[in-house]
């Protein structure tokens, strides 16, 4: 009826018609795999497991965040003298990341109640980032400035925020993508910075 | 007993919407006037079933019915009875039912106004809703039961999210549900569209409440989010691209474009493809928020609950709604053809140009909100995408939107003249220059915000100018009163809408430029923030009806002159030993002084403070584009045609 003489071009814009079914069902097939990796642990928007457990961590020489009189983080930090006198967090950050806000007042406890965080400030601006630690406080003892985000990539960073237990042998022994949150550090964190004490 | 009632009426609501679902779409097939017939009885026994099952809910809640699992987890017997209620839709069962309420609400109000609807389309609509509210009442009945029992029951429950407890955000989910819902309504007369095979221009005029109705919910909705997140979550700021607040924000891109384009098909019989498209996909996207909140599948500081069996649920009955819409849709679309003639400068042609920029701002979001997803399970890259480009890859979308608008409200239909139409808008260009000028260069505002204010100017002088244009008021003032009164509601409405738009715009410049401090005051002490004096009084203990709180008194002082007290507040819940913080906020109208009260070290209390200017613009502007939303409602030409029934509810 309306595939009239009038309108030709229609007809050969018809697929154009199916575009929406094809995307959702694209679409569909993507969140179907997503839901599968949910339950197998395939896919995880949180927490990934790391290829380097166990393992240490890979070799990196930060530099300093200007401005702020905090030491620059590098490799030996994690390393030398072994054994470590407690085992230490790193932890990745940003200023422009809204869970690192939710996250940082458990950062900040554990700082307070003595356990050693080690910062490493990732695709960041260094006024930024002084505002940042300016504005909720520094919970880390050292803070390397990972600007280009090369580092990040040897640890197979997913997103930050991003924290890491490094035990007194210098060995990864947890990772966790996503903000530590209260429940978190209560019943993830805090049980193995006993154990690995 | 009354929770078993609450079950059986949910039953009894599925199998009258599996009724609603099969008779009147049939009947409407067959033309038999007795089983499309059945259309309007079977949504109003579904709207009193429904009704009963969330009067069920409510009552279990109040009472503090702890056999009941859900009020077990949700609630608590010292929690104030306003919280009680809203603890009942605060949770993923409850508010689902909720969904469902104002699903069965909508095809009550369908059957019940649309008595100049023809019969065939009418039963297709209630029909279409029948589907809709099948799928979800199977969900929550086989996936989400709110009335589970728990055997032997607690002392008492374990309290709802303190976050939680608020009167914005008691407030936020019905908004947003009604603006969802709502789009199911256009959801729901689009398919019937492509079942009839005929859209004409009655079509867009019936469509055209629901969309606006929904879409001034789904604004309130977003606002009301947005304003608690600035004021509960103690961050100072308002809007974080975070991927729960991209996805309530899809479907009002897609339904501010179905806005527009069911103009187009009302006036000019043309844009019908693309309208029934807009239709269908505002409601996929709400759907697409649904799964996305619910399901776990993204990483977000809002998924509150979430678990991946219900996501499968969810999955499921997004692609049977999604894909069957759409595959209706390649094959029915061809049979609406256009009739109109199109001239790309004129009236439609702005309209077509609003909508191309609004689905590619809404593309852009959604590109932004799922490529981290899909890249993890295509690639395995893990990738975040933040603030940083949504900024970017927006903004040179929203400024010509931005610039358009004016011009586009002011050209006429059919054949229009940008000349013409920008010299009668030469001093909303002028005021806007001005404007950008003076915050640039007197008041010293970066460029970013400045523009922003010039945008702002422009939208609000250049609302102005159009009606000041429609009634004469300067080439014939002695009729100018007279023309006023008799210019339709829906003119007025949407100056005042855009006019709003200019007034958020103006907000979100002015937090462009706000300024804060962190600062450790003890009693006696001040500091200077944006030429303010803030004084720390004292720090005290406070006790409330469920938490004991700190509390920060805070002088602010001008010019020696006592501006206001701030009590910033640190609350501690005791049932489930959660602690928020309570921002204290005073505001002038032209800006907020906004206090947070931190940890305390050696006697001294952690503050941050802000000095937001205009901040309170950003969801006043959101309520006066609501407000031209339901002016335009109120319009005679719509009651006439298509009665809109949620223009008389009082926003719940």
């Amino acid at each position: 009826m309306s595939e009239s003489p009038t309108s030709p071009p229609q007809r050969s814009r018809r697929w154009m018609l199916y575009a929406p079914l094809g995307l959702a069902a694209a679409a569909g097939a993507g969140f179907w795999v997503m839901l599968r990796g949910l339950q197998t642990g395939e896919y995880d928007p949180r927490g990934v497991p790391s290829a380097l457990l166990g393992k240490a961590p890979p070799d990196f020489d930060l530099p300093p965040l200007e401005g702020s009189d905090l030491p620059a983080l590098a490799i030996a930090d994690l390393r030398s003298p072994l054994p470590l006198p407690a085992p230490v967090l790193v932890n990745f950050w940003a200023s422009w990341c809204v869970p690192c806000v939710i996250e940082h007042p458990q950062l900040m406890r554990l700082s307070r109640e003595g356990v050693r965080v080690f910062g490493i400030n990732y695709k960041d601006r260094p006024a930024d980032a002084a505002a940042f630690l300016q504005r909720h406080g520094n919970p880390f003892a050292k803070l390397g400035r990972d600007e280009p985000g090369r580092v990040a990539i040897d640890w197979g960073l997913y997103g930050v925020p991003e924290t890491y237990l490094i035990d007194r042998q210098g060995l990864i022994r947890w990772r966790y993508a996503g903000p530590v949150t209260p429940d978190v550090l209560d019943k993830d964190l805090r049980p193995l910075l006993r154990r690995y004490a | 007993m009354i929770p078993e009632l609450g079950h059986f009426a949910l039953a009894l609501a599925c199998v009258l919407a599996l009724a609603q679902a099969v008779l009147p779409i049939v009947g409407a097939a067959r033309r038999d006037p007795r089983w499309m017939g059945t259309a309007a009885p079977l949504a109003f026994g579904q709207l009193i079933a429904v009704g009963v099952a969330f009067g069920a809910l409510l009552w279990a809640f109040a009472v503090n019915d702890t056999t009941v699992s859900n009020v077990v987890a949700n609630s608590h017997s010292a929690k104030p009875l306003i919280y009680k209620f809203s603890g009942s839709w605060g949770n993923h069962e409850g508010s689902m039912v909720l969904w469902v309420l104002i699903l069965s609400l909508c095809g009550a109000a369908v059957a019940a106004f649309g008595r100049d609807l023809p019969t065939a389309l009418k039963a297709r609509v209630i029909g279409v809703l029948g589907w809709v509210a099948l799928g979800f009442l199977g969900f929550v009945i086989f996936t989400s039961n709110p009335f589970d029992r728990v055997w032997p029951p607690p002392a008492d429950g374990r309290g709802l999210n303190p976050v939680l407890q608020d009167p914005g955000l008691a407030m936020h989910p019905p908004m947003l549900y009604l603006g969802y819902v709502g789009y199911a309504v256009t959801f729901a007369f689009a398919v019937a569209a492509l079942l009839e095979g005929r859209v004409d221009a009655a079509w867009g005029r019936w469509v055209r409440p629901w969309a606006l109705a929904a879409w001034c919910f789904l604004t309130l909705g977003i606002a009301l989010g947005s304003w608690w997140a600035y004021y509960e979550l103690g961050w100072g700021g308002y809007w974080f691209w975070d991927p729960v607040e991209n996805s309530s924000l899809l479907p009002w891109l897609a339904g501010t474009a179905l806005l527009h384009s069911a103009i187009v098909v009302e006036k000019r019989d043309a844009l019908k493809i693309w309208t029934v498209l807009l239709a269908l996909l505002a409601f996929t996207l709400s759907l697409l928020g649904t799964f996305l909140v619910r399901s776990g599948v993204l990483n977000s500081v809002h998924a509150f609950a979430n678990d991946p069996t219900r996501g499968t649920v969810i999955l499921v009955l997004l692609m049977v709604y999604v894909a069957g819409s759409f595959a209706l849709f390649a094959w029915r679309a061809p049979k609406l053809a256009p009739t109109g003639i199109f001239a790309p400068i004129s009236r439609e042609g702005a309209l077509v140009l609003n909508n191309l920029l609004l689905c590619s701002i809404a593309a852009v979001v959604l590109a932004g909100t799922l490529w981290p997803m899909f890249a993890d399970i295509l690639t395995g890259a893990k990738i975040s995408v933040g603030p940083p480009f949504f900024n970017t890859a927006t903004a040179p979308l929203a400024i010509p939107l931005v610039v358009a608008m004016p011009i586009g409200a002011m050209l006429p239909w059919k054949r229009g003249d940008v000349w013409a139409a920008l010299q009668r808008l030469w001093w909303a260009a002028a005021a806007a220059l001005v404007v950008g000028f003076l915050f640039l260069a007197a008041l010293g505002y970066p460029v970013w915000p400045a523009l922003g204010m010039a945008m702002a100017a422009w939208l609000i002088v250049g609302a102005a100018a159009d009606i000041v244009d429609r009634i004469a008021l300067f080439r014939r003032p002695a009729q100018a009163w007279q023309r006023a009164r008799g210019l339709p509601r829906a003119a007025w409405g949407a100056a005042l809408a855009h006019a709003g738009l200019g007034v958020t715009i103006a907000g979100i410049a002015g937090m462009g430029v706000a300024t804060d401090t962190l600062v450790a005051l003890k009693a006696g002490e001040s500091t200077r923030l944006a030429g303010y004096e803030w004084r720390m009084e004292g720090l005290s203990d406070v006790t409330g009806p469920n938490f004991t709180a700190r509390r920060a008194t805070v002088t602010v002082l001008q010019d020696g002159q006592v501006v206001t007290v701030l009590t910033p507040e640190r609350r501690t819940f005791q049932v489930d030993r959660q602690t928020t913080t309570e921002a204290a906020i005073h505001t002038n109208a032209m800006r907020d002084l906004y206090a947070v009260l931190g940890e305390e070290r050696d006697g001294a209390g952690v503050l941050r403070l802000h000095h937001n200017p205009l901040a309170p613009w950003i969801w006043f502007g959101a309520v006066i584009m609501a407000l031209g939303g339901g002016l335009s409602l109120s319009d005679r030409r719509m009651r006439v045609a298509a009665p809109a029934p949620k223009a008389a509810t009082v926003p719940a």
